[in-house]
């Protein structure tokens, strides 16, 4: 067997195989490289120096042969200096020649790969995947992008329509909705909490003698003082025509919930301007707490502080009542003069 | 957390205990909405409420969930893209255990907002490897874990896993220990669902 020595040997049919490549001596000195890696560092960078210094290369620890550069195994390249760009490659001898070749390719790092050193379809192998692979890549990312901006134009208008959803338009407090909803969670979670049902007085005479304009200029004045006299994280839910419910969470204590209700009719008393007069009504309130049950529902709570609104109508209006289990539950209380809250829907 | 990781909670509970168990976890973590969207992004506070919720209605450790939510991930027929994907990566136990130091780069070049966590494979000695795990969501390598069975059971291989628990650093590390490569046959495989690989 002749033995040929490495200056006979002809990489270039190789290197234009694969633009990617560089033929190193068994020492690990860098000969020749190919076309496309002279644009990641200028060939007299490279040739003369040793892999390794070049590169910094790890293998699976599985690596055949004594050359500095592990052979016939899957390697993962980084530069030392400058762009590192990871690279994938394999090295394997030509056998007969005292030379080797180390083939490399971006793997995922193609894509920064073509921007940092402004690469084109001319520099990847003609059978290299590289230019379909980045046409993927350019797709997807196209219509991930567009994707997006729908995703996030349609979650804008779901969160809007279930705002609305939930909202009585007329002032801008939670509806009924809302409230079944809000009532429902605060009960599975076990909150305290107090249910303030709101029942407005007169109201129907301003309506029937100023005119509807009147009486919506009133709820929203009413809606004012009731966001007035609750807190962020309770709500006021407009339930009716002229009937709301207050949730006060965490709220139990009664001498300042009846306190509370108080000061509400008092303010809703206060003359409301409109046109060249003033409207004035008054409000009943019928108040429950969750300290009262020992399994709260909704229907049972909605239902007592009904049954406290009630006894307030009945006294006289303008009044705010605490549910009383011994009162509203054992004794029956005749048909007050007025219809009840329900039937006045 | 990206939509892609909570949805895939959402669809493990779904396929495994059912839809029942899925909307009562919904409602205790007080999600507000019945389904995740895939390619929606999250407040990671709702995927660990989501995780917490779920452990306790199946009454099983954390842990346990996240392991077979891995198992799941990998053997479930509603989700074979990802297991035709891992099995690609390699053409046996080891190979597919190295291809994990590229798992995250191929993810992010798929999907850039994902937050696949940084795993790295090691081979200590004597058949055993060593994998370190960081990610954002702590309890991750538990999911690897369910997922390394479950891909170990794919192609007929023994092994012996163990999560060694956290390091300072946060990076979880388990070891393999992989005592037969061709314990059983394995699963066929084909990349291509066209092909038919089975399901």
């Amino acid at each position: 067997m002749s033995v040929v020595r490495p200056v006979t040997f002809d990489a270039a049919p190789f290197l234009s195989f694969m633009p990617m490549s560089l033929i190193f001596a068994d020492s690990g000195v860098i000969l020749s490289i190919g076309s496309t890696l002279a644009k990641l560092r200028p060939a007299e960078e490279l040739i003369g120096k040793d892999v390794t210094e070049v590169f910094s290369v790890r293998d699976n620890g599985r690596g055949q042969g004594n050359c500095p550069v592990p052979l016939d195994t899957k390697l993962y390249l980084k530069f030392r200096t400058g762009v590192t760009t990871r690279l994938k490659g394999m090295a394997a001898s030509i056998p007969g020649t005292g030379v080797n070749i180390l083939n490399l390719s971006f793997g995922i790092s193609i894509v920064d790969a073509v921007a940092d050193y402004r690469l084109t379809a001319g520099d990847f192998a003609h059978t290299d995947l590289a230019i379909e692979m980045l046409y993927l890549v350019e797709a997807k990312s196209a219509v991930m992008e567009e994707t997006k901006q729908l995703n996030a134009r349609l979650q804008g208008a779901k969160v809007a329509a279930e705002e609305q959803a939930f909202t009585d338009t007329l002032t801008g407090l939670k509806n009924r909705r809302a409230m079944d909803h809000v009532l429902k969670r605060m009960l599975r979670t076990r909150v305290p909490f107090a249910l303030m049902h709101l029942d407005l007085d007169y109201f129907k005479s301003v309506n029937d003698t100023l005119g509807h304009a009147a009486g919506d200029t009133v709820l929203q004045e009413v809606a004012r003082i009731l966001l007035d006299e609750t807190r962020s994280d309770d709500l006021v839910a407009r339930v009716g025509g002229d009937e709301f419910i207050l949730i006060y969470n965490r709220f139990t204590d009664h001498t300042r919930l009846l306190q509370t209700a108080k000061r509400i009719i008092s303010r809703l008393e206060g003359p409301v301007p409109y046109l060249d007069t003033f409207c004035k009504i008054s409000g009943s309130i019928g108040i429950t707490t969750t300290d009262y049950y020992r399994a709260p529902t909704a229907h049972g709570m909605i239902h007592d502080a009904d049954l406290a609104l009630y006894s307030s109508k009945y006294e006289g209006r303008a009044q705010a009542t605490l549910f009383d289990p011994a009162v509203h539950h054992d004794t029956h209380i005749e048909a007050a003069p007025q219809a009840t809250s329900q039937d006045k829907r | 957390m990206h939509g892609m990781i909570n949805r895939a909670i959402q669809c493990f509970m779904r396929d495994t205990y059912g839809a029942d168990t899925w909307e009562k976890v919904a409602e205790q973590a007080d999600l507000g909405f019945d389904n995740f969207e895939a390619m929606l992004s999250y407040p990671d506070q709702i995927t660990l409420d989501v995780l917490g919720r779920a452990a306790r209605q199946l009454h099983k450790p954390v842990e346990t969930f996240l392991e077979d939510l891995g198992t799941y991930l990998v053997s479930h027929p509603n989700v074979e893209a990802i297991r035709r994907l891992l099995r690609f990566g390699g053409e046996n136990f080891t190979e597919f255990l190295f291809s994990l130091n590229e798992l995250e780069g191929r993810a992010q070049l798929a999907l850039p907002d994902l937050e696949v966590p940084t795993l790295k494979v090691e081979y200590a000695e004597d058949g055993r490897f060593r994998l370190s795990c960081s990610s954002s969501m702590p309890g991750f390598g538990y999911a690897m874990v369910g997922v390394m069975r479950a891909m170990a059971d794919d192609y007929g291989a023994l092994v012996f896993l163990e999560h060694q628990g956290w390091m300072d650093s946060g990076e979880e590390i388990i070891t393999i220990n992989l005592l037969e490569a061709a314990y059983t046959e394995g699963r066929s495989f084909e990349l291509s669902e066209r092909i038919g690989g089975e399901l």
